[in-house]
């Protein structure tokens, strides 16, 4: 590693895009949550991104339990935002949305239209499933009290360059650039069906995939991830290597969504590639490594999500 | 309860009209709509005629624009919104908070709806879209179930339609892009799911696979019936188990639901199928038109008639209905 820690060109690295981890998609047991973000506390992020925003069964983490959470990684210098669910659909579920949407003491990342309803007119985030595809929808947010949108993850660069032209003042632009991508969310439970079990019954089978269930086709590509009512991608976006890219276009904050292993070590490739300790194109190569499947960044390129341009 | 149904042409609003729909939903010729198929919708003067067509006979016409713009594809979106309103349509359908701004900003008299597409699945997302572009009606994805819905109804500021009938997506509409992953195109960017245009159909030995980008979604054995291969009905290996992992190749078929709709407050039933053939239209509507007389007429005795159940399910996708989010396993 020694050998390429020498610091790039001035030129790519003036401007330095914020990191921040999103929240653990999967359901893991609550010493995995505790002993995880233990080691986030430590971990060179500067935001984190905390909450279940899958599944309203998944009660291992209770919404006291996020709060405590969020109170030692705040001591830690962390800014910490509360992350909603992202599909709302019994009552008990809004009554929770309720709850994080109505504290004050740290900032709330909204993933539903619901979620967007009771913020307005408090400083608010969006992620990535609130559907934001142009500046005129910006536009509407950011009087609403919006301070941060995160691009959709089929939106291409050139999308982005767009918006970044044309966005209000005063709300920073945030990019997912690592993780299994985010594809869909249902009514339906797929890994309770796969274990043919009804979802009112699940018996929390999903805790017995960290990182997601893979889907193979029947030529044995990996291809998909089931994770309880949500289906993400089997490669794991990589965007490090558009990290140059990502300065040129004032991008604020490049985001990490958790997996269960070597996140410490994911955390530091970024860190170091956006410290200009590390080129971005050889932390890239890295990454791959650490991936559970392997890499894709097709969408950035405004190609097929699935697609691997870079690898 | 008023029967909404697909037009994908002329010929099949004007099936619809004819055979007892009281609204017909259509698009523009291009990707502002989640029905962007080759060949189908309507270029403007086939518009004014069905129109006239379908008012000529007292039948209300909705337009959809439902996909999402950006930045650089704004203004078609602004020209399809200002010539819908031209066209004076009972109703425009859209998803994107952009472009609904513009459309209540530029034409405050025009009845809006929300899309499908917009993906609001509660009523704090209804009061949302309410309290800022006025919208009067909301369509509900297919994830609630019947009680939800009664829910969602009892608290919301705007009348609720609910589809009832045809192809079924499994996943919340507005935010499922597993088209889009495998083809780059998906129904909020390109306004197709699952585009022909990335379809392969390769004969093997064995019989017949299916790739969509490339990606095997199907392996039919000879002889087997093959149905369309939309991405989250295909067919995959999970853990050694070879099934349809996420959804079946099914249809929804909730008539026998109509009683509960009713109590629950739905205003208009919706029938999917835009890409479907005048012939399809024509027989939905009429057996749809027929159920729901036949329930007006006598609520409390209501139950679908075995021939209208055989007939639907004959064309139906995988020849096969469910309640899908409507009952129990999903939920």
């Amino acid at each position: 590693m020694s050998a390429l820690q020498t610091p790039i060109a001035a030129a790519q690295g003036s401007h330095r895009p914020r990191l921040s981890l999103g929240p653990i998609t999967y359901y893991w047991p609550k010493e995995q949550v505790n002993a995880f973000y233990a080691m986030v506390a430590e971990a060179p992020v500067d935001i984190v991104y905390l909450g279940e925003t899958i599944c309203s069964k998944r009660n291992q983490v209770r919404h006291e339990d996020w709060l405590a959470i969020a109170e030692r990684l705040a001591e830690h210098g962390k800014e910490v935002v509360l992350s909603t669910l992202t599909l709302l659909e019994a009552e008990s579920e809004l009554k929770r949305l309720r709850a994080i949407c109505g504290q004050d003491r740290f900032m709330v990342e909204a993933n539903d239209m619901g979620a967007v309803h009771l913020l307005a007119g408090r400083p608010f985030a969006i992620g990535p499933s609130v559907n934001c595809y142009n500046d005129r929808t910006l536009g509407v947010l950011a009087r609403q009290g919006l301070k941060r949108w995160a691009l959709p993850v089929e939106l291409t660069r050139e999308t982005l360059e767009q918006m970044q032209r044309a966005k209000p003042a005063g709300v920073e632009t945030e990019v997912m650039a690592y993780g299994r991508l985010p594809l869909a969310y249902s009514a339906r439970c797929f890994t309770a069906r796969h274990k043919h079990l009804p979802k009112d019954d699940c018996r929390d089978v999903c805790m017995d995939y960290p990182d997601g269930l893979v889907v193979n086709t029947q030529d044995e590509q990996q291809f998909l991830v089931l994770n309880g009512i949500q289906t993400q991608s089997a490669h794991t976006l990589n965007l490090l290597a558009e990290l140059p890219a990502m300065r040129e276009l004032g991008v604020d904050i490049l985001r990490i969504s958790p997996q269960s292993q070597q996140m410490d070590q994911v955390i530091e490739l970024f860190h170091q590639a956006l410290s200009n300790v590390l080129d971005p194109a050889e932390a890239s190569i890295r990454l791959n490594a650490l991936m559970p499947v392997g890499p894709c960044d097709g969408y950035w390129h405004g190609k097929a999500g699935m697609a691997a341009t870079a690898a | 309860m008023e029967l909404v149904c697909p037009a994908g042409n002329l010929p099949a609003l004007k099936a619809a009209v004819d055979n007892g729909a009281n609204a017909v939903y259509i698009g523009f010729r291009d990707d502002t709509n989640a029905r962007h198929f080759a060949g189908l919708n309507f270029a403007p003067n086939k518009m004014v005629e069905g129109i006239r067509y379908a008012r000529g006979k007292g039948v209300r016409v909705f337009i959809a624009l439902n996909t999402y713009p950006r930045p650089d594809g704004f203004g078609r979106f602004e020209q399809a919104v200002d010539k819908a309103a031209d066209l004076g349509v009972d109703a425009l359908i859209a998803a994107d908070i952009g472009v609904l701004d513009y459309a209540s900003r530029t034409h405050p008299t025009l009845n809006l709806h929300l899309s499908v597409q917009g993906s609001a699945t509660n009523y704090e997302a209804l009061r949302f879209y309410h309290e800022h572009f006025g919208i009067r009606r909301a369509v509900l994805p297919r994830v609630l179930s019947i009680s939800q819905v009664k829910h969602v109804i009892d608290q919301s500021p705007v009348d609720i339609e609910v589809f009832a009938f045809g192809s079924l997506c499994v996943m919340v509409e507005g935010r499922c892009i597993l088209s889009s992953y495998a083809t780059g195109r998906s129904p909020n960017t390109y306004g197709a799911c699952s585009p022909a245009s990335h379809v392969e159909w390769i004969e093997t030995d064995a019989g017949l696979d299916t790739r969509l980008g490339g990606v095997l979604i199907q392996r039919h054995p000879k002889g087997e019936n093959v149905g369309y291969p939309t991405l989250c009905k295909g067919t995959f290996n999970t853990d050694g188990q070879i099934d349809h992992a996420i959804e079946d190749a099914v249809s929804l078929n909730a008539m026998e639901l109509l009683p509960e709709m009713k109590a629950a407050g739905v205003k208009a039933v919706k029938i999917e199928g835009r890409q479907r053939s005048p012939v399809y239209v024509a027989q939905v509507t009429k057996i749809w038109r027929e159920a729901l007389d036949s329930f007006e007429r006598s609520p409390s005795s209501f139950a679908p008639k075995p021939e209208w159940t055989a007939a639907l399910g004959k064309v139906s996708e995988g020849a096969q209905t469910t309640l899908g989010p409507y009952h129990r396993p999903w939920q």
